[in-house]
């Protein structure tokens, strides 16, 4: 009987691990692309979100100067496709990148494109402009940018302080679409207005969201879809009982957990289901401002004591992978090579003998069995935060750690590690872009909003920018790899996995391409088509 | 009758006052603001960013002014604007009433309509087999989670038909309209209506041992004259009580079964509202609710007069 079971779970995750669906026919005109939304996003501007749940609806409404090609699920330097912009050139010393732009573009309410909109949507992100974001998550992303300059209608630059070879990655990010010079940031949030293949029709908060074909869309022949509907569930119970039931043709991207894409396979065989990394790590902030994680031999006995195995084994079911700060191969492109990540202390496979170093560093602290050291670790009353965070404190008893959980509600949680009143937090960090400059700046360089732990290491620092003006990629990526491998011995923010997560889709939806590692960059879906 | 009308009038209206205050500061007693939920959404916190939002949304204001502001607009008919879809507070309620209302109303009615003569039912027959079934499905009722039965009825009707019984805003057929509500409303109406039977059982006992009822027996009146015109009548008084506070308590219920069957009703739009401390959504439409239930209540009271003239002579 267990060998019926195997050989069925074989046959399911040989259909799970295939990246895409596989190729049919002629792509066909027309049908609605029924999708539920797993919440309801705060609003529809992509340059002020800092979530997937506004990228995925709208980002087909946009189109950005450059993009990660949208079939092939890797975002890599070589996936970069021009969009807005037809082609993109360096000056000889890499300080300056410009773009020709694409002419006879128009707008959705039918103003044309042109530099002009550019320049303006860079300003509004560098802070430049009068008008202002509501919210600018990502105004960090243009600080070597000098300025935007336009030449004429069809032309821009953008001038840096220094060679930044990662600004064309986050150029090509979902959440880097050009906005309309002509509509104000607050209209943007409740009427998107884009050149992209889908026009905005309406946003129902909690109810749905709605988009129709453009049908002046410059690329011709695109989009296949008339349009594409979402219908906001928040029950995940629900949502999935009605794509069981057909009333939907995708799941939301990647919002099945392993556990119940096993239920989706049972009750919807025929589905095509994708497994794939979401570029979001699970880690460890540390206040290391004040006792007892001021002293470094605790957070690194508390680094060594990280079963990472077993976290993955218990929530994904063996799914999940084993990294750094940046995503492990080979679905991450800058990830350490495993013989390297085994020589950081705490990745090697002997979990034992780890805990033994780690006591040993712990009773040189003064604790041990008789005195065992009382944390709180606190995290988002999430699951996804919560459910690692109890199995963290399971961990940590075996080094004379007494962990307590404190849930902190969503609200609170950002403000609570900014004050630094917290011991051990369990924190979960997204990358929009499978780039080191987009995840060391933004988490580990001194002065970063999202530094949560204040971690400041001058020498560091120098070798951020090292790698950032690196444009040979064989060159650069050892290192990144030594970057992350120090980050790793510093216990700056210790990562215990990387996540996977699936999505899944009826047979008959064609052209769907979930990208194995970033969870922001993949929902154009011009190309998507429904064989009916 | 009219100096009842008025000291009730009065007590409503006093009510509603007091049920303002709590609203208000109750929500402000609560942890975190809207800008709080929208830096916590983009993971930073830039403190001038949020100074600046805050003084947008006026939230910076000291707690008597922001009360005022609101009150003073709720009575003037300008309820604000959504802080997280930045439309009219009004725009974003109205269109989500008649939903819920239609699903509360259907859920009433399952609960009186099935509650009312199985309780009956089960009383006429008291001890037997009938009675002890009965009593069974209403215990049954009380302990299963509406939530729970949602899914459970999601869950049967995709094994066994392939459909989905969730929110349907475009239903092609008046069978379609109906399902889409009844289904719901049946799952949150069941605990309702197993309430409903067992007051009217315990009710309808305590008459049917009654003087006048054996004098209405012996005078040769049928059965069914006994248990409907003479039992029943008197013994509806705590039946209407219930169901009063049945209504009240229904938002409750309403609130899951929304989110379950995916209907975009005002219970799912509150939970929502509270998640985003979206300040005029919660306190117009909470303000909106405890106006429909103070008048429920008034109702229940002025139904009690018409049904027992001792209230209205003594009260």
């Amino acid at each position: 009987m267990r060998s019926v079971w195997a050989l069925a779970a074989m046959a399911a995750l040989s259909v799970l691990t295939a990246s895409t669906a596989a190729p049919a026919g002629e792509p066909k005109q027309g049908g609605i692309l029924r999708m539920y939304h797993r919440d309801s996003p705060a609003n529809a501007s992509i340059l002020e979100g800092a979530t997937y749940s506004i990228n995925v609806p709208f980002m087909g409404v946009f189109n950005n100067l450059l993009i990660y090609d949208q079939h092939i699920a890797q975002n890599s330097p070589d996936t970069l496709r021009p969009d807005l912009a037809e082609s993109w050139s360096w000056s000889s010393d890499n300080k300056k990148l410009t773009f020709k732009l694409r002419q006879g573009v128009k707008w959705h309410d039918g103003k044309p494109f042109t530099s002009a909109d550019v320049k303006c949507s860079f300003d509004l992100l560098m802070g430049k402009s009068q008008q202002k974001l509501r919210q600018n998550p990502r105004k960090a992303w243009y600080s070597e940018v000098n300025e935007v300059t336009t030449n004429g209608e069809f032309e821009v630059s953008f001038d840096l302080k220094r060679p930044q070879p990662s600004l064309l990655a986050m150029l090509a990010s979902g959440y880097t679409p050009v906005y309309p010079c002509h509509v104000s940031p607050a209209d943007m949030r409740t009427h998107p207005i884009g050149t992209g293949p889908f026009k905005f029709v309406e946003f129902k908060a909690n109810e749905s969201i709605k988009l129709t074909r453009n049908p002046d869309y410059w690329k011709k022949g695109r989009p296949y879809l008339d349009g594409i509907e979402y219908t906001i569930i928040t029950n995940r119970s629900t949502a999935i009982l009605a794509f069981v039931a057909g009333k939907f043709d995708m799941t939301f991207p990647t919002h099945i957990t392993i556990p119940l894409l096993k239920d989706i396979k049972a009750q919807a065989p025929n589905a095509t289901c994708v497994v794939e990394p979401t570029n979001v790590s699970t880690n460890i902030i540390v206040n290391s401002t004040s006792a007892p994680f001021d002293n470094i031999d605790i957070r690194r006995a508390m680094a060594l004591a990280l079963d990472r195995k077993a976290f993955i084994d218990i929530l994904f079911e063996g799914q999940g992978d084993i990294g750094g700060t940046m995503l492990p191969p080979p679905q991450g492109i800058w990830g350490m090579p495993k013989e390297k990540l085994a020589t950081i202390p705490g990745y090697g496979p002997d979990v034992n003998a780890n805990r033994e170093e780690a006591r040993k560093l712990m009773q040189k602290a003064g604790y041990g069995p008789d005195k065992h050291l009382a944390v709180k670790v606190s995290t988002r009353n999430l699951a996804e935060y919560r459910d690692p965070a109890v199995i963290l404190i399971d961990q940590l008893k075996s080094i004379y750690i007494d962990g307590e959980l404190d849930v902190v509600e969503t609200a609170n949680w950002f403000p609570k590690v900014a004050r630094k009143d917290y011991m051990l937090g369990l924190n979960l960090t997204g990358n929009s872009v499978d780039d080191p400059d987009q995840s060391f700046y933004e988490n580990y360089s001194c002065g970063s909003e999202r530094n949560y732990t204040n971690y400041c290491n001058k020498e560091i620092e120098k070798l951020f920018d090292l790698q950032s003006q690196e444009t040979d990629l064989a060159k650069r990526r050892p290192l990144v790899w030594d970057i992350d491998k120090k980050l790793q011995e510093d216990v700056a923010r210790p990562i215990i996995f990387h996540a996977r997560a699936g999505t899944c889709w009826h047979p008959y939806v064609k052209g769907v391409t979930i990208m194995s590692n970033s969870s922001y960059n993949g929902f154009r879906y011009e190309d998507v088509w429904l064989d009916k | 009758m009219f100096a009842y009308l008025v000291r009730r009038l009065f007590l409503m209206l006093v009510t509603l006052f007091g049920i303002s205050i709590v609203i208000f500061f109750l929500l402000r007693i609560v942890p975190g603001n809207i800008v709080d939920i929208l830096f916590a959404a983009a993971g930073y916190v830039d403190p001038a960013d949020k100074a600046e939002l805050e003084k947008q949304l006026g939230i910076d204001q000291p707690l008597v002014m922001q009360y005022l502001h609101w009150i003073g607009g709720f009575l003037r008919g300008d309820f604000g604007y959504s802080y997280v879809s930045e439309k009219p507070a009004l725009q974003e309620i109205l269109p989500r009433i008649p939903i819920t209302a239609r699903l509360a109303g259907l859920a009433l009615l399952f609960s009186a309509s099935i509650g009312i003569p199985l309780g009956v039912i089960s009383a006429v027959k008291q001890g037997t087999r009938l009675d002890y079934a009965l009593r069974i499905v209403s215990l049954s009722g009380l302990s299963l989670p509406s939530f729970w039965l949602g899914l459970l009825i999601l869950t049967a009707a995709v094994a066994m038909f392939g459909q989905i019984p969730i929110f349907n805003p475009n239903p092609k057929t008046w069978l379609e309209a109906f399902a889409t509500y009844a289904v719901p409303a049946a799952a949150v109406g069941f605990r309702s209506a197993a309430l409903t039977m067992r007051i009217t059982r315990s009710s309808m006992l305590e008459v049917l041992r009654q003087d006048y009822i054996r004098t209405a027996r012996a005078k040769g009146a049928s059965e069914a004259a006994v248990n409907y015109h003479h039992a029943l009548k008197n013994a509806i008084l705590p039946v209407i009580t219930v169901i009063g506070i049945e209504a009240a308590f229904l938002i409750g219920g309403l609130i899951v079964t929304e989110t379950v069957f995916n209907i975009p009703g005002v219970a799912r739009f509150l939970v929502e509202a509270i998640r985003w401390r979206d300040y005029p959504i919660v306190q117009n439409l909470v303000m909106f609710i405890a106006v429909v239930v103070v008048f429920a209540n008034f109702t229940v009271d002025m139904l009690y007069a018409v049904f027992d003239p001792r209230i209205r002579y003594t009260d």
